[in-house]
């Protein structure tokens, strides 16, 4: 009986919860650290607001093809990922995929123009010192990511700021 | 909360002139395009198809040469002291953002349908089949709105995305959010509007061109007297329309218009 418990427990903390979520990669390796120390970029430069407010997140194709419009031909991991890039979207005028780790469902309305006085890491990963993109967990019955944020997270921050946690404040 | 529109700053509002009203239509089209509303699948069942914007046509009941008519256009009324927000057992729907628009949550929404047998404006539709976009029409889908599984109820939200909006403009031009200029935010069905009928603002600014068609003599509301305090003014100089706009007893004059007693209910 106490061997039946172990092995449910087990199976609860460890097995269960590997079994219920996907692992993601984004389609290209991306380096952060390269881009922002080598490079001297800004956040900015790539996650940026378009003109009527709205929130581009991820650059597009265009966007990087500046920089990487022409295969470099190298060994390197980086070059390789930059190869990859530029013979699987630049050349074909495709845009990537990126994953977003907080994807958030349809009936949810945020917008980063009301919080750009939060530092992103408050709620991304913090990436820009990275060298690698982690994993993105998806939950295999609901389809949400691992990270996004819950509703409860929302409203308490919102409560505590005191801004209105009325319905369509964040629900559309 | 509900039943006390008044500490609203904004409170955002319509004013519909019946006499320029031609009932193209243009408003219940935008409005559905707008807002995700599956094409119908039987447009002739008139108790099943989901509009959030209806017009109603208005006759004065006379022969040649005397025949009149009006054509109503009937969003959500947005009410001041909304009856459909207190009967909801799941709080679905509620009238607590700043802007006075009464909401609904669709997945919280249990499709008990108590909010519609109160809305005496018949402005909620229940949805009674999932939504189905025939092979191509999917591509007209907007992101403003998120779409709704059968048995849930939906209403007009004049077009809130669209406030959404204009605020992140405003906040990317450096101005307030909280005091939009004029027109920042409409709705689609007034965008569009070809005669300009439909004219939206905030009746609680009285610079605000619906503050002025809201506060104008011919300016009436739509069963007034039932005390649901409606956000949406109807305009018309005709006094048979008047008439039909609320309930009178025999020999009433509608033209001194109405005084809002009721608000026992919510």
């Amino acid at each position: 009986m106490f061997l039946g418990l172990l092995f449910g427990l087990g199976f609860g903390w460890f097995v269960f919860p590997q079994l219920l979520y996907s692992e993601v990669t984004q389609p290209i390796p991306f380096n952060h650290k390269v881009h922002v120390e080598d490079a001297g970029m800004s956040c900015e430069d790539c996650h940026r607001f378009r003109d009527d407010g709205s929130y581009a997140g991820f650059p597009t194709t265009e966007d990087c093809a500046q920089c990487h419009a022409v295969a470099t031909g190298g060994e390197t991991p980086g070059e390789k990922a930059i190869d990859k890039f530029v013979t699987e979207y630049v050349d074909t005028g495709k845009e990537v995929v990126w994953q977003t780790y907080q994807y958030q469902p349809d009936n949810v309305y945020f917008t980063h123009s009301a919080h750009q006085h939060l530092e992103c890491a408050q709620c991304h990963p913090d990436l820009g010192k990275s060298e690698t993109t982690p994993v993105l967990y998806r939950n295999k019955i609901t389809g949400y990511s691992k990270d996004t944020m819950k509703m409860w997270q929302c409203e308490r921050c919102h409560a505590e700021n005191g801004v209105s946690n009325a319905c369509h404040v964040c629900h559309k | 909360m509900a039943g006390n529109a008044s500490h609203f700053k904004i409170r955002w509002g319509m004013a519909i002139d019946l006499d320029k009203c031609t009932g193209c239509g243009a408003c219940v089209v935008s409005c559905q395009v707008e807002n995700n509303n599956a094409p119908s699948m039987d447009g002739d069942d008139k108790l099943r198809t989901v509009n959030w914007l209806k017009v109603y046509r208005l006759e004065n009941g006379k022969t040649f040469p005397d025949a009149d008519v009006a054509y109503l256009p009937r969003p959500c009324m947005q009410c001041g002291n909304p009856s459909c927000v207190p009967v909801c057992p799941v709080v679905a729907t509620d009238k607590n953002e700043e802007g006075g628009i009464v909401s609904q949550v669709y997945p919280r929404c249990i499709g008990c349908r108590y909010c519609m047998a109160a809305c005496p404006y018949h402005s909620r539709v229940f949805n009674w089949f999932d939504p189905v976009w025939p092979k191509g029409m999917e591509k007209t889908l907007t992101p403003f709105t998120s779409t709704r599984p059968r048995g849930v109820v939906e209403k007009c939200h004049f077009c809130h995305h669209r406030w959404n909006m204009a605020k992140e403009k405003a906040r990317k031009d450096g101005l307030d959010p909280m005091s939009l200029p004029e027109d920042a935010y409409i709705p689609a069905c007034a965008e569009v509007c070809p005669t300009g009928a439909l004219v939206f603002g905030d009746l609680n600014n009285h610079d605000h061109q619906v503050y002025k068609l809201a506060h104008s003599p011919y300016a009436r509301r739509l069963l007034e007297r039932l005390g649901g305090d409606p956000q949406v003014y109807y305009v018309s100089r005709r006094e048979w329309v008047w008439k039909q706009l609320d309930n009178y007893l025999p020999g009433e004059d509608p033209a001194h218009g109405t005084k809002a007693k009721g608000g026992a209910h919510g």
